[in-house]
């Protein structure tokens, strides 16, 4: 387990692993939000909570097509299906893996982009509490997506297709414990909500990825 | 003999042959009857005016866009449980009906909204769930379209219909805590335990509903056997090539 | 020394796309023994060795000895090319569970490439890799769908001595391959197994029929 994760984020961090990408997108995104709507600075702050988890999430969605695609296209696994280590915990540590590498990043990086936009001191605080708290979700269920994708040509479109529907209710509690946080309102609704959806797929998803990918490499 | 025997394609489709018929027939009447009824002998709502009638169009639909899910979820746990194909082909055949369906429903419903709220399109909690659930239909069909080998294209939409039930029952939770809309309450009176409309519009509707039902399962039992033959095909045609 | 189980396979049919490949294949491999699969392209021998690696599933028949006692390896090597060669051992060992990776690097002369990352190797070396991955498995049973493609003469003499190595120390090894390895091997031909086209074997398109 150790060993597929250590090695995930050597991969990522190696050239052409793609680490870095999903934050330059983040930063991207974010910069050309004001360009969009304009620069008046007390409508980026409203919407900034909502921006930023919004491009956190498509930030997540651009690496997930090379999560299980790459392995597959090499025979890993084939191969790992065949190894003593168990179908769901390896989904489950290359979810984490992902996350390290992509979700963790992100979270990090959300305050200082937080200031571009203009987002209210009270905001802070909680945009990084509810990209934190959500941001395994997204990874977790995004894996869901790539085992459902894997054995298909040019499959990063559907993928998206797929697993944007799903990530829903993470982003509307995710947005909503960041805007209320923003607010200076009280986000423990919305980020007990998240805190059960993140715990919950954490915790189911994997078997499904698992069956799905088994079914899959049939 | 037990019900299982139709869960053979071969089986189905004799029956369905012999079922169909029937159906259209008792759909078509329904449907005509009960929009006939609807639009021309009711009366004008006091206060809507005669913008109400799209009812017996929206209801029916948005009634059948949930259902026809709700039954792609049930054939394709039996297709994982017990991997009869009719049943999975079947939600397969059913998704693009619900999917129109939900067309429908959003349309009637933007065409209803917009001399009673003012707007074509308000992120109410029902219609924006409805519109994530055209988004799942979407999904599942483009996954279908997507795999190569049928069965396992079988398995993993099967898996994708039961996920996304979850997901979707979570986002009608998330959208209903974001925004409390301006959506009445539903018509459909299982729902309510009891009628929100007055006699006079709800035979009407109840007759449309009826039929939509009727029309679904019509639809649903041809595109089954077609995609059954689709198969049958594609098997004697693999079988046909191995001996040349 | 590797537990005495066997591998036995009994009337065994396997399918490719949904349709029946081979049916009724049955034999039984012993430790130290190994068995040369051949027959024609087409004829089913990789969607043999997929099925008794637990790939696939079979349409009827049993296979028995297989579980967490076979070492798989097919086209795909399963190697990163941004690892490098002892990287990309060392991750497999340690998936694994197995303590060293000398060995293989010595029996596939791979010591003078261990710091190379795997992208830079040839396909020949790239092929070595793959095959010395085999001997960090710690697993009895070999199963190999053509190990020797692109290897060069003095590669599948080193590939032959690996293979016989681990056969005297009490495993076994199914190979498809069409060249002579020189190795004392029983020759299983799958081509006597042709499944009959019409034939009922389960194949999940029967019940269109």
């Amino acid at each position: 387990m150790k060993a597929l994760l250590v090695r995930d984020i050597k991969l990522a961090f190696r050239a052409g692993g793609g680490f870095g990408l999903g934050l330059a997108f983040f930063l991207i995104v974010t910069v050309l939000v004001p360009f969009s709507v304009g620069p008046q600075q007390a409508l980026l702050g409203s919407i900034a909570p909502g921006v930023l988890w919004l491009g956190a999430l498509l930030a997540c969605l651009l690496s997930l097509d090379r999560l299980l695609a790459l392995d597959f296209e090499d025979g890993t696994l084939d191969l790992l299906v065949t190894s003593p280590l168990p179908l769901e915990g390896a989904v489950s540590v290359k979810a984490l893996a992902h996350w390290i590498t992509t979700g963790l990043p992100l979270v990090l990086a959300a305050p200082v982009l937080g200031v571009l936009l203009n987002l209210p001191p009270a905001g802070f605080g909680w945009l990084v509490a509810s990209l934190a708290l959500g941001t395994p979700a997204l990874s977790v269920i995004g894996t869901f997506g790539a085992a459902l994708t894997v054995g298909i040509k040019r499959g990063g479109l559907l993928l998206s297709l797929l697993v944007l529907p799903l990530y829903v209710p993470t982003l509307i509690f995710g947005a909503e414990a960041a805007r209320r946080g923003a607010l200076g309102l009280d986000p423990a609704t919305p980020l007990l909500m998240l805190a059960g959806i993140t715990f919950a797929t954490v915790g189911l998803m994997p078997f499904a990825s698992a069956a799905v990918l088994r079914m899959g490499l049939r | 003999m037990s019900i299982w025997q139709y869960a053979n394609p071969v089986k189905f489709l004799s029956l369905s042959a012999k079922v169909q018929p029937v159906l259209w027939v008792a759909a078509g009447f329904c449907v005509v009857v009960g929009l006939i009824w609807g639009f021309f002998g009711t009366p004008d709502d006091f206060r809507q005016g005669s913008t109400v009638k799209i009812i017996y169009l929206h209801v029916p639909a948005a009634l059948m866009a949930i259902n026809a899910w709700f039954m792609m979820l049930i054939t394709s746990l039996i297709w994982l449980v017990r991997r009869h194909h009719v049943s999975v082909l079947a939600a397969k055949a059913a998704a693009p009906v619900g999917m129109v369906m939900t067309v429908i429903a959003l349309v009637t419903g933007a065409i209803w909204g917009q001399p009673m709220w003012g707007t074509w399109w308000a992120w109410d909690p029902r219609l924006t769930s409805f519109l994530i659930l055209f988004l799942f239909y979407l999904g599942y069909i483009a996954l279908w379209e997507a795999i190569e080998d049928p069965d396992t294209a079988a398995d993993l939409t099967s898996v994708l219909c039961l996920v996304g039930s979850v997901f979707a029952v979570l986002s009608r939770y998330a959208v209903q805590f974001w925004n409390q809309g301006l959506h009445q309450g539903t018509s459909v009176p299982v729902a309510t335990g009891g009628r929100t409309v007055s006699d006079v519009f709800f035979y009407p509707l109840v007759m449309c509903m009826v039929g939509f039902g009727l029309l679904f399962l019509a639809l649903v039992l041809y595109r089954t056997g077609t995609e059954i033959r689709l198969r049958r095909t594609a098997a004697l045609r693999a079988r046909a090539g191995g001996n040349v | 020394m590797f537990d005495p189980h066997i591998l036995s396979v009994s009337d065994l049919s396997v399918a490719r796309g949904g349709l029946p490949v081979l049916a009724g294949v049955g034999f039984d491999l012993v430790p130290g023994q190994a068995l040369i699969l051949r027959g024609p392209n087409g004829s089913g021998k990789t969607t043999l060795l997929r099925t008794i690696a637990g790939l696939q599933l079979p349409l009827q028949g049993a296979i028995s000895g297989a579980d967490d006692r076979i070492a798989y390896a097919a086209h795909a090597d399963g190697l990163k090319s941004m690892l490098s060669v002892t990287e990309n051992l060392l991750f497999w060992a340690e998936i694994f569970g197995y303590p060293q990776i000398d060995p293989a690097l010595d029996a596939y002369a791979l010591r003078p490439l261990a710091t190379r990352l795997a992208g830079t190797l040839s396909a020949g070396q790239k092929r070595r890799l793959g095959l010395a991955r085999l001997m960090i498995t710690g697993r009895p049973v070999w199963v190999l769908d053509e190990p020797t493609v692109s290897l060069d003469s003095s590669a599948v003499a080193m590939f032959a001595d690996a293979v016989r190595a681990h056969l005297a120390r009490g495993g076994s090894a199914l190979i498809a391959t069409h060249i002579d390895l020189g190795l004392d091997a029983d020759v299983f031909d799958v081509s006597a197994f042709r499944a009959q086209t019409n034939a009922r074997l389960g194949a999940s398109d029967e019940a269109f029929l």
